[in-house]
């Protein structure tokens, strides 16, 4: 199998992963918050997420209606040959996948409101490259749903305003997205850089295990007392009230300008789709997110 | 909690019985509807046109279904709520003019529409967000579909359901709504969360 041919196989596989079944990490979340939830009416809704995630897994049907709009994270060692055929091999897979699945068809133009009806236009998938210095390369697929993504916010502080403006405007974000991003959520900040890059990572904030913290002890630290403080919010599940609001914090950052302090907010609702495969030069493919997976 | 049976079409009478936070299933016939379809209707009503399904004592469900062809068949493999706060601008004239009893959707929704509930006897379930495989297994058929011109989402489906739920009502008819009455609380608790987190 050429590289092209091997990377749309996979990247269909990938993505019928990431909509029928959470990786292990998010399922474990959300169990542990159904245990600790005291509120009847919150702990009703975890139920039927649990419920829900294993008819998915069972039937491997897509566990929400909104498939989303798909990114995928391509991270992949120059070594390899036919790299720039790889977006083209991205397309056909979501558009396999759309009606292999099926995905809902979310691809709407901005202006004529006309729907590809294929999950594909202008800068959809979207793709983020990498280039690393390894022998393999890495895709993940990164379906996100309109609701949470709804909730998303950038804001330029002050710097004077500093980790104090971060920590209100992250806690006051959460308040106002309420029920509406299908708590409980899994939080992106983006902190520092340009505008673009605070949400980049943000996003890709969202991509880390809910057991990893930031390396950085301080960071890792400032994640905990925020995630405490969400959760004594009161939101809870889907806004109905309780003690789960979200299920991680996670924070990266870069370098900022002197005169700004971006900061950015991501949600990703309970349903944290995403499923990442590395392939290796002599065309050997593992699954990381769902270990043990054939996705080939 | 105690678990109440709901059937379409529901009569003014037993949507005055529910209350913010009872635990509901319904039986019988919801109808999806969303941001389109929400605004063909209100506009059909403006040109006095007739709408070709009814509402008239059934439950109207913010869903933009998953459904999978077999030739001129559909099968339903997912039906989770949409946000009902985008069809906050419309729901108030619907519940007058169009007799829903119930909303169903997740996230709640505003002033308007509560007031509307409280004037013409309607009240709003939510169902889980995302359980969208859970609601597609309580879809025992599809009775129909109307205006499929507007996309597969926003089309207008019609379902018989069965023990369709978990719901939660959300907004009653007399004017409470959970979502009014968490965020108050969570407002309450806000100064002293943001001063905590600060000082830390």
């Amino acid at each position: 199998m050429n590289l092209q041919s091997l990377i749309e196989k996979l990247t269909v596989n990938l993505l019928w992963l990431a909509v029928t079944e959470l990786p292990a990490d998010v399922k474990k979340a959300l169990q542990d918050a159904y245990m600790r939830e005291r509120n009847p009416v919150g702990k009703i809704q975890l139920k039927a997420i649990l419920e829900n995630i294993q008819l998915a897994e069972e039937e491997r049907i897509p566990m929400c209606q909104d498939t989303g709009l798909i990114s995928f994270y391509v991270k992949a060692s120059s070594g390899f040959r036919g790299l720039s055929k790889i977006e083209e091999a991205l397309m056909k897979a979501v558009k396999r996948a759309t009606v292999e699945i099926p995905l809902r068809p979310n691809a709407v133009n901005p202006f004529t409101q006309k729907n590809t009806k294929d999950n594909t236009g202008r800068y959809i998938p979207y793709i983020h490259w990498s280039m690393i210095d390894e022998d393999y390369m890495e895709i993940t697929a990164f379906p996100k749903g309109g609701g949470s993504e709804n909730m998303c916010a950038l804001r330029i502080l002050k710097p004077a305003d500093g980790l104090s403006g971060l920590k209100r405007f992250v806690i006051e974000s959460v308040v106002d997205a309420g029920g509406m991003p299908c708590p409980p959520t899994i939080i992106g900040v983006g902190v520092g850089g340009i505008s673009d890059v605070a949400m980049n990572l943000a996003k890709k904030a969202l991509l880390r295990p809910i057991s990893e913290s930031n390396p950085d002890p301080i960071i890792a630290s400032l994640e905990r007392d925020l995630l405490r403080a969400v959760n004594s919010t009161g939101i809870g599940p889907m806004g109905l009230g309780g003690d789960s609001t979200a299920l991680a914090l996670k924070i990266e950052y870069a370098h900022r300008h002197p005169a700004s302090y971006p900061v950015a907010i991501a949600f990703q609702c309970w349903a944290a789709r995403r499923a990442t495969a590395r392939i290796h030069l002599d065309g050997s493919v593992e699954c990381l997110s769902h270990r043990g997976r054939d996705l080939l | 909690m105690k678990k109440i049976e709901l059937c379409t079409p529901i009569s003014e009478e037993n949507i005055r019985r529910l209350n913010v936070g009872d635990y509901v299933f319904l039986n019988g016939t919801i109808i999806t509807a969303r941001d389109l379809a929400h605004r063909r209707m209100m506009k059909y009503m403006a040109e006095k046109k007739s709408i070709p399904f009814s509402l008239e004592g059934m439950a109207l469900y913010h869903c933009g279904p998953l459904v999978k062809a077999h030739g001129d068949e559909w099968t339903v493999l997912a039906a989770g709520p949409t946000t009902s706060m985008r069809m906050e601008s419309f729901e108030d004239g619907i519940i007058e003019n169009l007799g829903v009893r119930l909303i169903i959707g997740k996230g709640g929704m505003g002033e308007k529409t509560r007031e509307a509930m409280r004037r013409y006897g309607a009240a709003y379930a939510a169902f889980t967000g995302g359980a969208a495989v859970l609601a597609a297994k309580c879809i025992k058929r599809i009775i129909d579909v109307k205006w499929l011109d507007l996309g597969l989402p926003e089309a207008v489906w019609i379902f018989e359901v069965k023990h369709f739920g978990p719901l939660i009502i959300g907004i009653d008819s007399h004017g409470r709504s959970i979502y009014e009455e968490v965020r108050a609380e969570t407002l309450r608790r806000l100064s002293g969360i943001i001063k905590d987190v600060i000082s830390e």
